[in-house]
Formats: structure tokens, C-alpha cells, sequence
């Protein structure tokens, strides 16, 4: 089908390109921009002035919570939110239940995710079996079924060895390793930042060094296998100064992080806001600042949102005993514009980081306007304003820090593949 | 997020926790205090400002003492009490806790008295039941997880002010394992708060929280150096129970550097006080001989208790 | 009361105005009378709609209530609800043989079936005024009428 989005302000981080312009769009692709291919009979035509349009954004995390988890929320509730939210790809981490260790669990996943017909799904295998940290997953299988990863998601791989054996056997056939740098006995218990506000509220904590103790020990086994690692959700400045560390010393490794993790710190907690217990926890103002400045200038690759919806049921307890996670399909691209306002980024930056940068991390073709790439595109309004209610969320996830706050970014039209999958 | 304690006229609605909390309002429940002392003398120990109210204990965690202070409290006002012990978990039994809330509201509950093993929970509770509408029932605190416990607090600060008058020239030393005790962090919070310009926290690395400075306390690694000129000693339990992987290597090593006996007492001023907010572990915190002696307000304590208590409960029931 | 009261009467004045006349009527009569303080905040019947008044003094009654004959004090009669309240409290500490009530004076208006037994004066005086009892640094007392703050007993 033809479909023209007409004189919208083109931003296309890849290309460089920044400009008003129209897309021409046939076939599922990109075949022009700026001036129209000759005979142009289009479709459908979408009036964008006043608006953007993007590559559809590209979400390296976000739990779809099936199979097993689907009393707090399903494929069809989540694939709208992701459209809803601009979103085009998403990757899914492996702690399912049971966990994406088989391959038929993956293929499964992927053909319901085909059938609704929304944005594309890239599943992330367990690297072992059940995320029990013993015997290492079938990489291979797993790869043909469609893991473009493997990662042990939020469980604790504490044998060193078997970590290395992991790390090896995935370097072997080239597979990327996604770890999260948190070390299980020092994280054990934890649910918030080990400072001022976990000692006032009386909060079992995770210290910094959690993380950093971790991330030497995934920097020294990549560099001795080779592996080409991901480092999922970074949360201290000290990571981030390791991970500038790391990559100017040559180390192929690149990192992410949370978009709640860009804009809140521990004081968010208030008066025990369960929204605000997230792993890794919200740290210190020190902390988000480094993060901020770590993704301005490249050192953290991209944000993605973590989107873990979470029943209210499993919230409305003690802060403690409350289940950890966020909501957040719908809030990555108007975190990621508030974060581009407050520290006044090049808006192609900011964008970058969670569409050319993501697709790059991934390795798939995606995440660009060129001519010829798949016609996944976002449009939205900057200047639209929206309050973030549990009526206006798509996710059956409501638990998100930022309900009842106002963000500027409303999404018009998403298309996936050229077709119009999503529209305000 | 506004501290959902106060209402907005500034009155106390709930009891949950005394940081935040003015000095006005705590000096207000001291005094009132005051008078609720003598009740315990007569004969008749009752007087009617409760009476016709229901007072629910919700206890999740085990505590005979805290609760047969509140019982003795709340029926000393005329209220009807009702003891519930839930056990170790809400959960363990099926219901939500904010289920078992509701179902007591429906009671016609007047009163909370909450004890929970997890931070935040009467918090949770008060929300909770100001969001479903229903602004006239009133929470009080009786401990969450190692957060707070105000009337602990506040009965600790009738007791220095009952043997000490100002606060303002006081050096108070609190010894033990700060890291898991909301009984401490109640008693800096309303310490700062009413003035007191020394508050020194003792205690090994291992049982002191990453910060504890922010709260207002200088920090000892030395008992002696710590308790030097010392008005006020507040001995902390030691929370076996609480204790997880290896902070302590035994209590006998922990007494024989922190423990406090006749020897160490004689660093602090002469006319020292001792507290303990109980039950005592004898030759584990304190000596018997402390704790028998001339300088221990310990039995004191307990008396405190229950009027302070009173206190707290009436002027929630006015509100 | 000279001559009314009985021999061992215990004089029992409701603080404060009632406190002070009940120790200036003890040492004005003849014959050994122990002089009590009763502080009615605990049982009033407007807890519920006012609250807790600040600065509840502590009632003392140095004698044996049960079996004594009691003259409550007070410095003005009105509604009768803060004698109410002090007998109310009287009965909590033991059973009296006998209650009497002496009042400065009587401005009518009660709310309840009180009478005094002993009165110094009946005055008259509108709703929205009050009738004070002050006593001064050489302990002189004095009535005084004011705008109503707080309501009368």
C-alpha cells in the first residue's frame, strides 16, 4: 500500500537528517524522502505538520509477561501499548514462566507476537536452563528459533565459572551475552539504594560497589573469552565511569539504561512509593546525573524502558514485599524528550538512543529512515501535553513513579512495516 | 508526597512515625502526657474519653509487651479492644493486608494499633484508608521493619525530659545495633527535632547504617570515647532475630565491647541516666548491675509507656 | 456555709477558680477540712467535638473518698455539665456519703438538674458573656465578666 506522510519534520539519527520533509512509503519501505517517486498516487495520506517523525523506536527491554505471568497482562494488551508508545521492536527478556530456554517456548512466542500483527518481537534466551545459573541453554537452537541474545535476566548467576563457561561457549559462535552487572550476595535482600534515604526509611539496601564488584568481574571475563557483551541497566556513576574506562581501553562492550533511572533518584521513594521500587533500586542524585551524562556522551548506548507491568495487587503491600518494576511502553519516548529538554540535548541525540543506537546493539536492520528500510516509523506531536493515568495506559500495567504527572510527547501514527498499526 | 500524619489543620490524624513531625506537636503529646501519669495511682485507673471506640491490635510480628501496653492504654481510656496476632506474614494466610484492613473497617474499627515486620506498612495502611474514604479511622505505628516506633520514641523523650527538664544542654549516647532498630531511629528523629545538640550513636561497622550521619548523630567505634560526659544512655536490644549473615561473630563478644557495665558507666556523668526500651538481654547489653542500679530508669520506662500511649490514643480520638 | 458544713468536711474545688476559693473557704471556716483538686478534662462530655484541652492539671484528693461528705467547689454555676463531670470523677476514686456544692455564683441557664447548696450570689448575664474568677500576685481574687472564649460549667 502507498502511504505518504506528508511534510513532517524528518528526524533520522543515522542519516544525520533533520529537515521538514515528506516520506514516501511502498511495499513496506522507504523509496523516497523529500520529493515524490514519479506517477505518486498514494493510499492514505497523513498530514504530520507540526510533527515528527522518527524511526519507530526500538525497546531493548519489555516484559509481555507471557507465557505464565498473563493475569498481569497479555501479547494483545502489551503489543498495543508498545505501538501506542511509538514503539516498533521490542526485545523481551528470558524470565518468563517457564523461562525462554526451549526452543519451542521462542517460537511460540514469536508466532503469537507475528499473528497480532503489531511491532516486530526480538526474544532474548535464557543462557541457562530455567535461569537457574547450572547447565548452560542450547545457544544454538536457541538462536535458530529467533533469540538475537542471551541473558540471565534479574536472576543471580553466582558460579564464576559457569558464567565464564557461558560467556565462552557464546563467543564461540558469536552470540551476545546480556548481563545485568549485579552481584547476588552483596544485592541479596536489598530493595533501595544503601544511603541516606534506605537508612532513614529503614530499607534493607544494595551498596554501589553491588554493582561495580560485578561489572569488574564481566570486563575481565570478556576480555578473556572474547564474548561480546551487554551490559543490562547500570545505575551508579561508579559503572559508569568503568564502562568509559572500559571503552577506551578497547573493550567491545556497550551497556544500557532504565528510563526511570534518568529521571528519578531515591527521594522518589517519599513515603514508600511502591512504584518506586525498581531493580536495580533508584540511587542518588549524583548517580542519575552520571547516567545522564553517561548516555549524552555515549558512554551508556541507549535507554530502554524495562517494562515490567505488575499486577495492583502485587504493588499495594509493604515497599519490601511489594513485586519490583515499572510500567513503561508508553513513557520511553516522552522520558526520553523530557530528559533531551532538561539537559538541552540536540533532540537527534537524545532520539538516537533509542532507535539508531538500539538497532545497532540488536544488529538488525532497523532504527533508520534511509530509502529502502522497512517503513517502521513513529510520528508524534512534541508539544503535546498528556497526564499519565491508569485511563490513558494502554498496559494493564498501571504501576508506574510518574502517574499523575503531566509529559509533553503524544504519539499520532505508528507504522509498522507501512501499515498504520497505531493512531491517536 | 505530603506526610499523610498530619490533617490539614495540622492536627495529628495518625501516628506513624516521628520524623516530620513538629516540635509543637511532640512537645503537645508529652504534656498531655503528663496527667495520664497519676491515673495509674487510683483505684479505678479508667476515664471515659474512649469509651464506645474500638481499638483493633493488629500485631504481624510477635510482641506480648508493645501489645499489652497498648491493651492496658487503650482500655485505661474505656475503649474496647481487640487483639489480633496475624502471624508472620499477611500473605501466608491468603488475604492482602489491606484485605484484612478492609475487613476490620467494616467492624467498625475506630483504631489501629499496627506492628509489622516490613517498613512502610501502617504508611500503606493510612493511604489506603484515606483513599477508599475513610478520613475517621486512625493508625498508629506500634513498629514497622527497622523504620520507626514513635511511641517508643516519644516514651523515651518523656523519660529524659521527666529526669533531665532541657534538652538543649543534653549529651545522649545510643548503643547497640542502630542498624536494624526502629526504636532508635525514632528516639535521633525526636531527639534533633526538640534540640538536643549531642546525639552520639555507638556501635561496631557492622550495625550501623550507610549514612547514619545524615541523621544527625556523630559516630563511636569506642564506648569509652563515646559515653565520656554523657547524660543520657540508651541501650539497644540486640535483634538476634533480625540478624542475617555473620554481623556479629557472638554476644559475648559484642558485650565484652559494647556492653554496658558498672566501669563504662562511671565515664558518663554522675548523674546519668540508663534506658532500655526492653526486653533486656542481660549480660549481653547490660550488666544486672546496671540494670538494677541507682542510675537504670528502666522500670520507669514502662510506666511512661502506657501514659504516653494514652495520650497518643486521645488526641487521635478528638481529632 | 458557717455552720452548715459538716466538722470534716473535705473541700474538693474544680481547677482553677474553684481550686483557689476552695483553699481560701478552708482556711475561712472553723474546724480541719482536707482541701482537694479535681481537674474534670477527662470527663467532660465535649471531648469528642473540642478535643483534649492543653495543659490538664492532675487532680489530687489527699483524703479517703469513700464514706467522706465532699463540698465540691466551684466559682460559677451555668450549664452544671462541669459538675457533672467532677462528681462523675469523684465516684471513680470511691463512694462518697455525701456530695454538697458551694458556687461563687449562679448566672442560671442550666442544662442539667444541678442545685447549688451553697451560693454567694445570682447574677444574670448574657449568653455571649463569660464570668471570670482571677486571682492576682498577692493572691487577691476578683470576678470579672468578659466576651465568651471558652464555655462555662
Amino acid at each position: 500500500m502507498k502511504v505518504e506522510i506528508r511534510n513532517a519534520r524528518v528526524i533520522d539519527p543515522r542519516h544525520g537528517v533533520d529537515r521538514k520533509a515528506s516520506l514516501f512509503i511502498a511495499d513496506g519501505r522507504i523509496v523516497a524522502i523529500g520529493d515524490a517517486p514519479d506517477g505518486w498516487r498514494p493510499k492514505r495520506v497523513l498530514e504530520a505538520a507540526g510533527l515528527i517523525a522518527c524511526p519507530g523506536l526500538i525497546d531493548v527491554s519489555a516484559r509481555l509477561r507471557e507465557p505464565g505471568f498473563e493475569y498481569k497482562a497479555t501479547l494483545e494488551s502489551e503489543m498495543l501499548a508498545a505501538v501506542a508508545g511509538g514503539v516498533t521492536s521490542l526485545a523481551c527478556p528470558p524470565d518468563t514462566d517457564p523461562p525462554l530456554d526451549e526452543p519451542g517456548l521462542v517460537e511460540m512466542l514469536k508466532h503469537r507476537a507475528r499473528s497480532l500483527d503489531r511491532a516486530h518481537v526480538y526474544p532474548i534466551g535464557a543462557l541457562t536452563v530455567g535461569l537457574k545459573g547450572g547447565t548452560i541453554t542450547e545457544m544454538g537452537e536457541l538462536s535458530e528459533a529467533g533469540c538475537i541474545a542471551f541473558s540471565h535476566a534479574d536472576s543471580p548467576l553466582e558460579d564464576t565459572q559457569i558464567l565464564l563457561r557461558a560467556m565462552q561457549y557464546a563467543a564461540t559462535f558469536g552470540y551476545p551475552v546480556w548481563l545485568r552487572p549485579q552481584d547476588a550476595h552483596l544485592a541479596r535482600g536489598g530493595v533501595a539504594h544503601d544511603g541516606e534515604v534506605a537508612t532513614r526509611l529503614g530499607l534493607a539496601a544494595v551498596p554501589p560497589f553491588a554493582e561495580t564488584i560485578a561489572l569488574d568481574t564481566i570486563f575481565a571475563l570478556a576480555r578473556a573469552t572474547g564474548s561480546r557483551v551487554h551490559l543490562a541497566r547500570l545505575s551508579t556513576h561508579e559503572g559508569v565511569a568503568r564502562v568509559r574506562d572500559a571503552k577506551r581501553s578497547g573493550l567491545a562492550v556497550t551497556c544500557d539504561v532504565a528510563a526511570n533511572h534518568v529521571h528519578l533518584c531515591d527521594t522518589d521513594i517519599g513515603w514508600f512509593d511502591a512504584n518506586c521500587h525498581l531493580v536495580p533500586p533508584l540511587r542518588s542524585v549524583r548517580d542519575r546525573d552520571a547516567l545522564r551524562t553517561g548516555l549524552a556522551d555515549g558512554t551508556i548506548d541507549l535507554i530502554c524502558s524495562d517494562h515490567t507491568p505488575v499486577d495492583d495487587d502485587a504493588k499495594q503491600l509493604p515497599f519490601a514485599e511489594s513485586e519490583a518494576g515499572a510500567t513503561g511502553l508508553e513513557l520511553l519516548l516522552p522520558l526520553t524528550l523530557k530528559w533531551a529538554r532538561e539537559t538541552k540535548l540536540p533532540l537527534a541525540t537524545a532520539l538516537s538512543r533509542i532507535t539508531a543506537d538500539p538497532a545497532r546493539v540488536l544488529a538488525i536492520d532497523a532504527g533508520h529512515l534511509g530509502v529502502g528500510a522497512p517503513a517502521d516509523v513513529c510520528i508524534f506531536d512534541p508539544e503535546a501535553w498528556w497526564t499519565v493515568e491508569r485511563a490513558s495506559l494502554k498496559s494493564q500495567g498501571k504501576n508506574t513513579p510518574f502517574l499523575g504527572i503531566e509529559l509533553a510527547g503524544k504519539v499520532r501514527y505508528t507504522l509498522v512495516g507501512g501499515q498504520v498499526v497505531y493512531e491517536a | 508526597m505530603a506526610n499523610p500524619q498530619l490533617n490539614d489543620k495540622g492536627e495529628l490524624n495518625h501516628l506513624l512515625t516521628l520524623e516530620g513531625l513538629p516540635g509543637e506537636v511532640i512537645g503537645r503529646i508529652l504534656d498531655t502526657a503528663v496527667p495520664f501519669v497519676s491515673i495509674a495511682e487510683r483505684d479505678v485507673k479508667k476515664v471515659p474519653l474512649l469509651r464506645g471506640k474500638t481499638v483493633f491490635n493488629l500485631f504481624f510480628e510477635n510482641s506480648t509487651r508493645t501489645r499489652t501496653t497498648f491493651e492496658i492504654a487503650a482500655k485505661r481510656l474505656s475503649a474496647d479492644v481487640i487483639n489480633l496476632n496475624i502471624g508472620v506474614s499477611s500473605t501466608s494466610k491468603g488475604e492482602t493486608l489491606l484485605d484484612t484492613i478492609d475487613n476490620l473497617v467494616a467492624m467498625n474499627a475506630d483504631m489501629f494499633v499496627v506492628r509489622h515486620g516490613e517498613s512502610g506498612a501502617p504508611h500503606l495502611i493510612a493511604r489506603h484508608l484515606s483513599t477508599s474514604g475513610r478520613p475517621g479511622i486512625h493508625v498508629i505505628n506500634a513498629g514497622d521493619g527497622r523504620h520507626q516506633h514513635p511511641t517508643q520514641g516519644l516514651l523515651d523523650l518523656f523519660t529524659i525530659r521527666h529526669y533531665k527538664q532541657d534538652f538543649h544542654r543534653l549529651t545522649v549516647a545510643i548503643v547497640g545495633d542502630l542498624l536494624h532498630s526502629r526504636v532508635a531511629r525514632s528516639l535521633i528523629h525526636g531527639l534533633t527535632t526538640l534540640g538536643t545538640p549531642e546525639v552520639r550513636a555507638i556501635g561496631p561497622q557492622t550495625l550501623l547504617p550507610a549514612a547514619v550521619e545524615s541523621l544527625g548523630v556523630h559516630v563511636f567505634h569506642d564506648m569509652a570515647k563515646g559515653l565520656s560526659g554523657a547524660d543520657v544512655i540508651v541501650m539497644l536490644r540486640l535483634q538476634s532475630e533480625r540478624m542475617k549473615g555473620a554481623l556479629l561473630p557472638s554476644p559475648g563478644e559484642f558485650f565484652k565491647h559494647y556492653g554496658l557495665t558498672v566501669d563504662k558507666l562511671a565515664l558518663a556523668k554522675p548523674d546519668a541516666i540508663v534506658m532500655h526500651p526492653g526486653p533486656m538481654n542481660r549480660g549481653v547489653e547490660i550488666d544486672s548491675a546496671v540494670a538494677d542500679g541507682k542510675h537504670s530508669v528502666i522500670l520507669p520506662q514502662v510506666t511512661f509507656g502506657i501514659a504516653v500511649r494514652m495520650a497518643v490514643m486521645s488526641m487521635l480520638g478528638a481529632s | 456555709m458557717r455552720g452548715a458544713v459538716a466538722i470534716n468536711a473535705a473541700l474538693v474545688g474544680i481547677y482553677s477558680g474553684g481550686a483557689w476559693l476552695a483553699e481560701r473557704l478552708a482556711q475561712m471556716l472553723p474546724g480541719e477540712h482536707p482541701v482537694g483538686y479535681i481537674d474534670v478534662s477527662f470527663y467532660r462530655d465535649d471531648y469528642s467535638t473540642k478535643g483534649l484541652r492543653a495543659n490538664v492539671a492532675t487532680t489530687t484528693l489527699p483524703f479517703e473518698v469513700g464514706g467522706s461528705r465532699i463540698v465540691l467547689v466551684d466559682d460559677v454555676l451555668y450549664t452544671g455539665r462541669s459538675v457533672r463531670a467532677a462528681i462523675n470523677e469523684l465516684f471513680d476514686y470511691g463512694r462518697p456519703d455525701s456530695i454538697e456544692l458551694a458556687v461563687l455564683v449562679d448566672r442560671g441557664g442550666r442544662e442539667l438538674p444541678i442545685e447549688p447548696t451553697y451560693v454567694g450570689a445570682r447574677v444574670s448575664v448574657a449568653r455571649n458573656l463569660s464570668i471570670v474568677l482571677q486571682r492576682d500576685l498577692d493572691g487577691r481574687l476578683e470576678l470579672t465578666v468578659e466576651p465568651s472564649g471558652v464555655q462555662g460549667g
